[in-house]
């Protein structure tokens, strides 16, 4: 594209292409110069003061507790592993977050699209209230305000003696393997392989002859059928142990700590306002027309929606929706505030303090948010290809 | 000669107009929609009386301390009587109309530029963008003029919380803007250096930033060089939102029709006076709205100073609530700061949305 | 181009070679003096340490060692800035520089003496943990808190200490970890937690910020040995020297009977040799410190000796109202003890 005609010869000034160069040295030689001048900084200081520096420290025994670990967790066990749990918590909490702010954000965006008057001006007030509330202060509410002011274990709610709910959290049966587990795994397996097999099946025939099947209905009983004639056969998979007070708190069966579903709460409530605008927003990108025309081609009304209007709306909601993801990935950090053992507050808060090496940790922790986000990026980016319009 | 006269329209089927037709048409038009109506009805019951009975009528208005709150209802005397510390943090009482000069000013001073017919308001906006800093600085800060200082581990309060959005967001536009444009540069070492600047700073959260910036940052700087705390925690919110900032300007600058880089370099301009004079004043105007949305995410992120044990509003409500003469007071002051909070934010998000259709020319395709 | 690109590279390393170069300068006592203030890192707030009061000033016995240290360096104990950070902050900030002196109740373990860059200066005050719960419980000793549920503040001694306990004697418990030690309080009094342990002087305080204080009772087992005191950075002798000896002075002080009241007098008229070699009426002590001549006069007369301190702070008179107990000089039953002025 460069015009060469009537530029000066040699190296000069007046070139841009020289002048791009000089200007690319430029800015490579600054922040190569910055960053050794803030690494050279940092050497001196580290020196000067005496302080250790190196990774060793993640194979030292961390020693002290930690209130929620999925994973089996001692004192003696290291650093490193401690590192593993904080992430695992985030990602636990992510993980529910994702989906239950999903869930309720498309309930709520399709609610505000509603023709009932009533319905709609809801989730408006839903939408208009959440989403301008820092997160933070909807975490701290959730939990000082509402958790915390539960009965305690001994006065908890009881729902049917199964599930307790206290400023404990919520205790419920924990299912531990019986004898039918495996068979039920095999059985499970064996479901989702009938069902895939028959999609295939109705699919094609579909194709060929044009007669419908009840794929969903059928589905539906393949994938609890087979697992009950397992479980009629082999037994029950799992045996569900009741939580029991005893001295200062329940023992036994699961139990969800309550800093766990304050950050949940909070973040789903949050989040799900912005997915609930991205919804609409991209059900109302599809023009009435493309209604239309699905209805004169005789689809009814569920079909038009599933096969027609989602499909086009998924291509403006999937890129905002990432970034809201992307968003609570990271707000999950505020659990700092209340003390779940995540990420920040137990690898950058406490592990941090018990060995004094700031950099290293804050760089560990750093790199693990940027690898969350550049792979959820990632994945919805070749997710976004893959159903992008493909124009002619 | 007889005219013809039209007789008067008769009236409307009494079906289809008025209340009744309404509630047909939008409550109850087919059997689920009456479900829903009823479903809503009965949220909307679950939900409001108690929420009036608690905050309002079984409130407590009057009084001065905690047993004056004989009420079932919320209490909120708490709010009355530490108001001044969840405003101004623990800045000298003598002096808070330092601060109220300062937002007085800033109002006053920015009104002219939101009435369209003002002459001359690009020069005007300028020279209050330059000069409001400065005196806002020397009224909030003093030491000049025969102020008394007031150090700012001393501010705390609303006015922290607007300090710190407001410097994140003056600091952040400039760094954005560059950024944007050097991530759209066809130079490659250019485009490497803000692609990578801005995707770090946005895919790591803010609070470990702040922490860095807090407590890491005079690790990076020479030994006996350091700087007040809240500049630390703004340097630290001026990064990570020039990011921010930086990919809403690109979309608007990918949203420029590519005639006007080509007609901007037909007419001979090059490439900084083509974005200055050409480009970026239409693109800016374009995500004007996105900028005020970033404003709202920035000022709702602001509350995360708590971490580094700043006091903007959110931890003056906090160290408030601890208090033991007010204890059990965590929730009035909790629901006041989301008050405070909501109230800037949805006031913005309506500013943003009105300037969205005012400044609509038809770009956007 | 390579001439250019080679020039660049040349003034880019100078440049940064000369920055630096101006990195190393300046001891702590210079940037101070310099300043003019010191920078004391304290509490987020505990009562009888270090606590802002209603006017936003730091108040406790942690804040009154910086004073002292201010009054000795500039015969004026205002000059003084407090930092407050929580227990994850306090070492990065004293590594960084951001405070001069951390003295907000820390423990002194010989990780954080050796391997943190910091050294500790000596004891304000001798704690241990203990555990603070609730009387409706019913429990008396530790060893009945199997299976309880803890709140800790995060990234403290505390954490790791009863780990150990609770593992020694072969317990269950649930940690519950807080950034500030409000929190973990309003967590104990909520009932998220059965026991609220930390440094047993902490517990008092803590004790005394709740609602109904009386409906708790501090349970009679110490299990740890927490000698609390400033920190200061490595590698700076004397600035080290001076913070250590302002605290070995107010001791000097109380064990020679010289109170703020009285320290003017004496130091005009003492018989006594090592009163008078303290205070300055006999030699230099102070100039080996880089110390005015009247640095003790200062520190006692501005801010007091030790026992003033303590019983300002934490002793019968306040809501705390801890024994001296360990914290009694020497020659009084406890174990503080400082060495001699000559």
């Amino acid at each position: 594209m460069q015009n060469n005609i009537g530029a000066p010869k040699g190296l000069s000034l007046s070139d841009p292409r020289v002048r791009a160069w000089l200007f690319q040295i430029l800015t490579i030689a600054f922040v190569v110069g910055l960053g050794w001048y803030l690494f050279h900084n940092t050497q001196t200081n580290l020196q000067h003061r005496g302080i250790t520096s190196g990774f060793d420290f993640l194979e030292r025994s961390a020693g002290f507790g930690i209130a929620q670990h999925l994973i089996p967790y001692t004192e003696q066990d290291s650093y490193a592993r401690v590192f593993v749990i904080g992430l695992l918590n985030t990602l636990l909490v992510t993980f529910i977050g994702i989906i239950l702010a999903t869930l309720l954000g498309f309930i709520i965006g399709v609610a505000r699209l509603s023709p009932n008057w009533m319905i709609s001006k809801l989730a408006t007030v839903y939408v208009e209230t959440f989403r301008n509330i820092p997160p933070l202060l909807q975490i701290l509410f959730w939990y000082f305000a509402v958790f915390l002011t539960l009965p305690g274990p001994r006065g908890s709610i009881n729902l049917s003696d199964t599930f307790f709910i206290s400023n404990r959290g919520l205790n419920m049966p924990g299912a531990s393997m019986a004898e039918g587990f495996w068979p039920f795994v095999v059985a499970l397996v064996l479901a989702i392989i009938a069902i895939v097999l028959m999609v295939r099946l109705a699919n094609r025939r579909f194709e060929a002859t044009g007669e419908p099947f009840h794929k969903f209905w059928v589905g539906l009983f393949l994938f609890f059928g087979i697992p009950a004639l397992c479980v009629l056969l082999f037994g029950a998979p799992v045996h569900w142990e009741m939580p029991q007070l005893k001295g200062f708190n329940f023992v036994g069966g699961w139990v969800l700590i309550p800093e766990l579903l304050a950050l949940t709460l909070a973040l789903t409530i949050y989040t799900a306002a912005f997915i609930a605008e991205i919804v609409r927003s991209g059900i109302r990108s599809v023009s009435y027309g493309q209604t239309e025309a699905a209805r004169s081609l005789g689809l009814r009304e569920g079909p038009t929606l599933r096969k027609v209007i989602i499909p086009q709306a998924l291509r403006v909601i999937i890129p905002p929706l990432t970034s809201q993801y992307l968003n609570l990935a990271k707000n999950s950090s505020l659990a700092a505030g209340i003390g779940y053992p995540e990420m920040v507050s137990l690898f950058a808060g406490t592990v941090l303090n018990q060995t004094g090496q700031a950099i290293e940790v804050i760089a560990i922790t750093m790199s693990v948010y940027l690898a969350i986000s550049i792979s959820i990026s990632l994945l919805m980016n070749w997710y976004n290809k893959r159903i992008a319009l493909i124009e002619r | 000669m007889s005219t013809h006269v039209f007789k008067p329209d008769m009236p409307p089927p009494v079906k289809a107009v008025g209340v009744v037709a309404w509630m047909r048409a939008n409550l109850f038009s087919s059997w689920l929609n009456t479900l829903l109506t009823l479903f809503a009805v009965y949220l909307v019951w679950l939900i409001v009386p108690p929420l009036l009975q608690w905050s309002i009528f079984d409130a407590n208005w009057v009084g001065t301390t905690r047993a004056d709150c004989t009420k079932d209802g919320a209490c909120w005397v708490f709010i009355q009587q530490r108001f001044g510390q969840f405003m101004y943090g623990y800045y000298p009482s003598e002096l808070r109309w330092r601060v109220d000069l300062t937002v007085w000013l800033a109002v006053i001073g920015a009104a002219p530029l939101f009435i369209s017919r003002f002459p001359r308001k690009a020069i005007y906006g300028l020279g209050f963008l330059l000069l409001y800093p400065i005196i806002a600085y020397t009224l909030l800060h003093g030491g000049y003029l025969g102020l008394a200082t007031v150090p700012t581990s001393q501010w705390g309060g609303l006015m922290l919380t607007l300090v710190i959005a407001t410097v994140g967001i003056v600091g952040a536009l400039p760094l954005g803007i560059l950024l944007a444009l050097g991530r759209r540069s066809n130079m490659p070492a250019v485009k490497v250096v803000c692609v990578t600047f801005i995707e770090f700073w946005r895919g790591v959260p803010l609070i470990t930033v702040l922490f860095m910036s807090s407590v890491m940052l005079p690790l990076f700087l020479p030994e006996g060089m350091s700087f007040d705390k809240l500049l630390r925690a703004m340097i630290g919110v001026i990064l990570f939102q020039s990011a921010y900032i930086a990919e809403v300007v690109r979309g608007g600058l990918q949203a420029i029709p590519k005639g006007q880089y080509e007609a901007a370099a037909a007419m001979g301009l090059g490439y900084w006076r083509s974005m200055c004079l050409v480009i970026l004043p239409q693109a800016l105007k374009l995500v004007i709205p996105g900028i005020v949305n970033t404003f709202i995410a920035l000022f709702k992120d602001t509350s995360l100073v708590i971490i580094i044990g700043l006091f903007d509003l959110l931890n003056s409500v906090k160290q408030a609530a601890a208090d033991p003469t007010w204890l059990g007071m965590a929730t009035e002051g909790y629901v006041f700061a989301a008050l405070v909070f909501w109230i800037f934010c949805f006031g913005m998000s309506r500013y943003s949305m009105h300037l969205e259709r005012k400044l609509d020319t038809g770009h956007k395709r | 181009m390579k001439m250019l690109k080679s020039t660049l590279a040349v003034v880019t390393a100078a440049t940064a070679l000369g920055i630096s170069g101006f990195a190393q300068a300046g001891a702590t006592l210079d940037a101070v003096q310099k300043k003019g203030f010191v920078q004391c890192g304290v509490s987020d707030g505990l009562p009888g340490f270090s606590v802002p009061d209603a006017k936003g000033n730091i108040v406790g016995i942690d804040a009154d060692v910086c004073r002292a240290v201010a009054a000795a360096v500039f015969g004026d104990a205002k000059k003084v800035k407090f930092s407050q950070l929580n227990a994850k902050e306090r070492f990065t900030a004293l590594q960084s520089g951001e405070v001069d002196v951390l003295s907000r109740n820390t423990t002194w373990t010989s990780s954080r003496d050796a391997g943190m860059g910091l050294v500790f200066a000596g004891v304000t005050y001798y704690d241990g943990i203990g555990f603070l719960v609730n009387k409706k419980l019913g429990v008396s000793s530790a060893k009945e808190l199997d299976g309880a549920t803890i709140c800790i503040q995060a990234g403290t001694t505390t954490e790791l200490n009863v780990s150990d306990y609770f593992r020694a004697n072969g317990l269950k418990y649930t940690p519950i970890t807080f950034d500030t030690s409000d929190e973990s309080a309003k967590s104990l009094e909520s009932g998220r937690c059965d026991v609220l342990t930390s440094d047993k002087s902490q517990l008092y305080a803590q004790r005394s910020k709740l609602a109904a204080p009386t409906d708790y009772v501090v349970l009679p087992e110490t299990i740890s040995k927490e000698p609390l005191g400033p920190v200061v950075r490595k590698g700076d002798e004397e600035w080290f020297s001076i913070v250590k000896w302002t605290l070995f002075a107010m001791l000097n002080a109380e064990e020679m009977g010289i109170t703020s009241k009285n320290v003017e007098a004496e130091a005009k008229a003492t018989k006594n040799p090592d009163v008078g070699r303290m205070l300055g009426a006999d030699g230099e002590y102070g100039k080996d410190l880089k110390l005015p001549k009247d640095w003790v006069v200062q520190i006692v007369k501005q801010v007091g000796n030790y026992g003033e301190v303590f019983e300002k702070n934490l002793g019968k008179e306040t809501p705390l109202q801890i024994d001296r107990g360990l914290n009694a000089l020497w020659n009084n039953g406890g174990i503080q003890y400082a060495p001699p002025v000559r």
